[in-house]
């Protein structure tokens, strides 16, 4: 497990831990609970069970210890910049998942939900694009590594366009 | 010394996690380090990290074209990642 918490301004806590352990959502949630939030925005990720024709039988999750906590601190950082947050923080497994297991975790308080609720979706879509994870599906037929996703590109880029939302 | 890192599929492709180069020895920008790799590696190390879609960080930092190169950097050769 590695976790990195900046605590660069008073008032805002930001947290990242990439660890193979599953996670409490509550407990989670109730971390970003100081001060005086108004709202509290949270997105959890899980594996899928694949398709009927080939079901997922385990999902391996690799990155690149190091560079991965940096790169997720740096989006929190941005996220930071743009909207007005108290707290922020992701937590990302890796290793060996099976479906229905939890992947990540994003959770952003601020004061009123808009932040909130675009800080999230901006520190996922940023996440799934830049943060070095790589998975590798593993189904009976034979393993395969998942190809990155120009969707999930085309959300990322949204925000290049947009300071508050992604309209 | 210089260290080199390949992960995912490309690990997988090469059968190697990384390198530690003597520094004495090391091409001093990224691009001529890949074209010593490949040299070194031959056609399946060539091919492999020619994909047009690897991606190549120092230091952590993805670098889009050629940067140069110090001793103790870390130097990563990647595919387009897929976490979340």
């Amino acid at each position: 497990m590695a976790e990195v918490v900046s605590d660069n301004w008073p008032g805002l806590t930001l947290g990242v831990s990439v660890q193979r352990e599953d996670f409490d959502v509550g407990q989670l949630q109730r971390s970003l609970l100081e001060g005086d939030v108004g709202a509290l925005a949270c997105f959890t990720g899980y594996v899928r069970a694949g398709n009927a024709d080939a079901p997922l039988e385990r999902m391996r999750l690799e990155h690149y210890p190091g560079m991965t906590e940096k790169c997720i601190a740096d989006i929190l950082q941005q996220a930071s910049g743009r909207w007005p947050l108290m707290a922020a923080r992701v937590v990302h497994r890796v290793g060996d998942l099976s479906p229905g297991e939890q992947i990540v975790w994003v959770g952003v308080a601020s004061r009123h939900r808009a932040a909130a609720f675009s800080a999230c979706e901006f520190i996922m879509d940023y996440l799934k694009t830049r943060a070095p994870f790589w998975k590798k599906e593993q189904a009976a037929q034979g393993s395969r590594w998942v190809d990155a996703s120009l969707d999930d590109e085309a959300r990322a880029q949204r925000w290049q366009q947009s300071p508050g939302s992604p309209e | 010394m210089l260290k080199v890192l390949f992960f995912a599929h490309i690990k997988e492709r090469l059968d190697c996690a990384g390198m530690e180069l003597q520094w004495s020895d090391c091409p001093t920008d990224l691009d001529s380090l890949q074209a010593e790799l490949c040299a070194r590696g031959g056609s399946l190390w060539h091919e492999v990290l020619s994909q047009p879609n690897t991606i190549r960080a120092v230091n952590h930092e993805v670098v889009a074209g050629n940067a140069a190169l110090a001793d103790g950097d870390e130097v990563a050769f990647f595919p387009p990642v897929t976490g979340g």
